[in-house]
């Protein structure tokens, strides 16, 4: 008699979607888990191991390492949240005046004055009237409310494009490698084909038009037509920021190719060095006179990153221009399907792009506290970049923009060959072993691709200011034991 | 040159999803809102944006949270009581650097206990955490489950028809196939067994494997209970043919009768014996929209394995990875829900009058609509049982449906419209739910506030008088069930 025990469980590893099973995401992949291994048998013997804590440097996630929220924002959320009390003469006791009446005028912009119900799909009206405005500012074009999605972050706008563009693994996105592995693991997830394109480490991590030429062809004469260009400005793991030419020349490649371009522009507010600047792919474009009718972009914002790092909130929009009105349509229903996104990252996404201007009473608090983060993260970044430099066998390029470090490591052949006894790529095998020694958890290279043969790991700058100098300290010293015991 | 976005090279998948509850009933009102009329949005279980208040309690705490500056401040006291005070230090205590932190994927450990806690005393069986993963909303957590699920569109899932049009537009998107079972409108849309294995024996015959069966309980949009025996038989049924159950239990909180309170799948596979209850595979969502709770806007959710094999769930687990995090305040919001004030804590009192006028309300609305409707010629409509929603069954006089033809429309979209046009009423016809051919209903939900209610009803009875007139004129050979 044939026993149940001996089916196919209706969802096991044998017939699970295979999309599901390829997929890979390293940011929160092995070495995570080997941490909170760590970490767990910290908790129950503080002894088991030669540090005291686990460094988490592997996620841009600053609050979770002491970064402070911007206070007028939070206290617009706070209010927002309880607006019972708005009109309670003990609230202007602990908020501010100017905290107060950008929620009440928030509040007056909500449908109903709620801040529980689902909103239109693509946000609340007036919440993408502030969002719009405040990219006009940013670039001096005009933004049309109709045209943002207010998304639980800037993933779910990725993962809607994706959705869109992908048919097939005929369907090929053009990625920079070393990418961000959400599209990676998003291409996979829809079926489609991620077509790389190598970003030159020698150059500043400089982004060539000739190659991504040279891939779309390799593509094609694979059967693959190339839908789109992602371009993450500036760059994660890279930290680079585009100049200008650079920016109209992938312009101008998207326009005589076709293709989408797809400009995750998440970390528009993270420039640390004087001589270069962000510019908005969007305002790029319009600066060459090209309009709806020449270039298809998708820009990608979120309130994750930045100085604000409200990562936890869930909150971002993607800005649609030059689709035809069948397509928005569609993104409009896709968007419609999950309803809409959580009302307090909307806010925020509002509050971001349409801070405190000059003349009103939180201006300069927020302007101090802005200030103060960005320009730590730049001395943090500094800091790290040259301690990697000082390391036997260690280049790395500054952080432009962002929040990482993506430093190239010379791993010895003897270290090379012990990671393939375990089975693991060599830069994974040094994570690993990094954070037996030290508690630091950075990201292997092989998560994000790099050219082969070549190793990296990525370094968040976002551990606190005071506790840089011992991780420097404990990594350098875990580098020198590292390279002796593997040297040739 | 063709361009990365034309329409014609979308992803198919796509162009084929359909998702009526925001299609085009919704946007025709909100284009006539936009030109001034008066519309009552009933298309959505939307409760705050239908004037239901939220909850005090939970907004105070989660509005400390936001905002931990409060908590240090002398005069906290003189806005928030002393009980919200305390859950907002203890919440942030368990955050990882506050609310604005990405948490883990599969969110905060410490509220995942809440909600396993929370289960355990609901069903008197343990549950486990690891096994629990909070969700920005239960769609995005249905679909990351179907995702997992299907691999291609020889894998059918059972959904019932009429349903929810998340199943139809998920499995649509994921490339699968959708499996209907009817559930039977003159037997208080119950479920048949008979008619599910049959469905599932044509789908065999058409080369499709069914992996999943879909429940709604309490149903959305027919606002069943299912009975115990019913879950029994079915379990049994899913264990039988392999499938995994699916349990939407959004609407547990939402139950207006006492002969069919609600009861969890998961207690009920608990109650029967080996092997079915360590064998059979469920999958159980909830979420903060819905109950007398209605905080659709903060997108909180959370689903529950059990009998999931520990590969799987890593894999699930990789997939909620990639988006980082669920968001934080809605996850506090799911912790407040589970583990609610306690007789005794300072803001009990308060807090139960609310959740009680909330719940005694929907449960007058549920019977002043089903009454109403009845009281319509060619209506009937079965009892509001739970969740939130009205499925009157209108029957259309052929020479309506003729017009509906004629204007190019499906029947019931027609009268939907002329009912949108001529009340200002936004439903959702039940074609977008999926019914038996030739049937017909629309979805109303029992949210519009109860003083509004009769002029609502009364409103709608005169324009189904007048438009069973145009075109069933006789007038002798109309139905109503009152």
């Amino acid at each position: 008699m044939a026993s149940s025990t001996t089916k196919t469980p209706p969802v096991s590893i044998d017939n699970i979607n295979p999309k599901v099973l390829n997929c890979r995401y390293a940011v929160r992949g092995a070495i995570v888990s080997h941490a909170q291994r760590l970490q767990n048998e910290l908790q129950t013997n503080s002894d088991s191991h030669p540090f005291d804590e686990i460094l988490y440097c592997n996620i841009g996630n600053p609050q979770s390492l002491g970064q402070k929220p911007i206070s007028f924002f939070e206290q617009v959320v706070a209010l927002l949240d309880n607006p019972a009390i708005l009109k309670k003469q003990q609230t202007h006791s602990l908020f501010k005046p100017d905290a107060i009446s950008r929620a009440s005028q928030i509040l007056e912009i909500m449908p109903g004055k709620a801040t529980g119900a689902y909103s239109h799909s693509q946000g609340v009206k007036g919440l993408r009237d502030a969002v719009a405005a405040g990219i006009q500012a940013r670039d001096g074009y005009p933004a049309n409310p109709d045209d943002i999605f207010l998304t639980d972050g800037a993933s779910p706008g990725v993962h809607k494009m994706m959705q869109l563009l992908i048919g097939s693994e005929k369907d090929g996105i053009l990625c920079p490698i070393p990418q961000y592995p959400l599209y990676s693991a998003a291409i996979t997830l829809h079926g489609g084909s991620l077509v790389p394109y190598y970003l030159d480490e020698e150059t500043s991590w400089g982004l060539e038009v000739s190659e991504v030429k040279k891939q779309i062809e390799i593509a094609k004469s694979q059967g693959i037509t190339c839908r789109a260009l992602v371009v993450i400005n500036p760059g994660n793991p890279t930290g680079q920021v585009l100049c200008e030419d650079n920016q109209k020349d992938i312009v101008r490649l998207c326009k005589e190719e076709g293709l989408v371009l797809i400009a995750d522009e998440v970390y528009q507010e993270n420039v640390y060095v004087e001589d270069k600047k962000f510019n908005s792919f969007k305002k790029i474009s319009r600066s060459m006179g090209f309009g709806d009718d020449d270039i298809t972009l998708v820009s990608l914002q979120s309130i994750s990153k930045g100085y604000y790092g409200f990562c936890g909130k869930r909150g971002g929009y993607m800005e649609i221009t030059g689709f035809c009105r069948e397509v928005r349509d569609e993104i409009y229903k896709l968007s419609s399907v999950s309803l809409c996104s959580n009302i307090s990252g909307q806010i925020l996404s509002s509050l971001v792009m349409n801070p405190p201007k000059e003349g009103d009473e939180s201006y300069e608090s927020y302007t101090e506290e802005k200030n103060t983060i960005l320009s730590s993260l730049a001395r943090r970044a500094k800091i790290l970049e040259e301690a990697f430099n000082s390391m036997e066998g260690v280049t790395c390029n500054r952080a432009e923009g962002a929040m990482y470090l993506f430093p190239r490591l010379s791993l010895p052949t003897k270290s090379i060959q012990a990671a393939k006894v375990e089975n693991i790529a060599p830069d994974a095998f040094y994570a690993h072993r990094l954070l037996d020694a030290t508690g630091i958890v950075f990201v292997p290279g092989s998560g994000f691709g790099q050219v082969d043969g070549t190793w990296h790991v990525r370094c968040t700058i976002l551990p606190q200011e005071d506790k840089i100098p011992s991780i420097v300290t404990l990594l350098k010293a875990f580098h020198q034991n590292f390279m002796n015991e593997f040297s040739d | 040159m063709s361009k990365g976005l034309d329409y014609d090279t979308l992803n198919e998948n796509v162009k084929k999803t359909a998702y009526a509850v925001r299609g085009e009933l919704y946007l025709r009102a909100s284009e006539l809102q936009k030109q001034g009329k008066k519309i009552i949005f009933t298309n959505v279980g939307n409760p705050h944006a239908l004037g239901q208040k939220p909850l005090t309690f939970p907004r105070q705490v989660v509005a400390l949270c936001q905002a931990p500056f409060l908590l240090d401040d002398p005069n906290v006291g003189l806005l928030f009581p002393e009980d919200a005070i305390a859950r907002a230090k203890y919440y942030l205590s368990i955050t990882s650097g506050g609310l604005g932190a990405y948490s883990d994927s599969r969110g905060l450990p410490a509220i995942r206990q809440e909600v396993a806690d929370f289960i355990e005393r609901r069903d008197g069986y343990p549950s486990n955490p690891e096994h629990i993963f909070l969700t920005d909303g239960a769609s995005k957590g249905v679909m990351q489950i179907l995702n997992a699920i299907i691999r291609n569109k020889n894998d059918g899932i059972l959904v019932p028809v009429p349903q929810y049009p998340l199943y139809s537009a998920a499995i649509t998107l994921l490339g699968g196939s959708l499996i209907p079972y009817y559930l039977e409108e003159t037997s208080n849309w119950g479920l048949d067994i008979d008619d599910l294995h049959q469905s599932v024996v044509q789908a065999k015959m058409k080369g499709i494997t069914v992996r999943a069966m879909v429940i709604i309980n309490p149903g959305n949009p027919t606002g069943q209970c299912l009975s115990a025996s019913n879950i029994n038989q079915l379990l049994k049924f899913c264990f039988h043919e392999n499938l995994v159950l699916l349990a939407d239990e959004v609407y547990q909180q939402n139950i207006y009768q006492n002969s069919r309170p609600f009861i969890s799948a998961k207690k009920m596979l608990l109650d029967m014996h080996a092997p079915i209850n360590t064998g059979m595979q469920l999958v159980s969502f909830h979420t903060v929209s819905k109950g007398y709770w209605g905080e659709c806007g903060q997108r909180g959710g959370y689903f529950e394995m059990t009998n999931i094999p520990s590969q799987t769930v890593d894999e699930i687990y990789k997939i909620s990875s990639i988006s980082l995090s669920p968001n934080v305040p809605a996850q506090i919001f799911m912790g407040l829900m589970v583990n609610p004030l306690k007789p005794g804590d300072i803001s009990y009192q308060k807090f139960v009058t609310e959740c009680n006028a909330i719940l005694e309300s929907l449960k007058r609305r549920a019977h002043i609509m089903t009454d109403g409707f009845n009281s319509c010629r060619n209506v009937v409509c079965n009892f509001t049982e739970g969740a939130m929603y009205s499925f009157p069954q209108i029957k259309l006089p052929p020479r309506a449906i003729e017009a509906a033809k004629k204007a190019g429309k499906i029947a019931d979209v027609f009268y939907c419209l002329k009912l949108l046009e001529a009340t200002g009423i936004s439903t959702v016809p039940g074609s977008g739910f999926g019914q038996k051919e030739g049937v017909f209903h629309l979805r109303t939900t029992i949210l519009p506030p109860e003083e509004d209610m009769p002029e609502i009803m009364a409103s709608f009875k005169k324009f189904n008088n007048e438009f069973m007139q145009q075109y069933d004129g006789t007038g002798s050979s109309g139905y109503s069930r009152m």
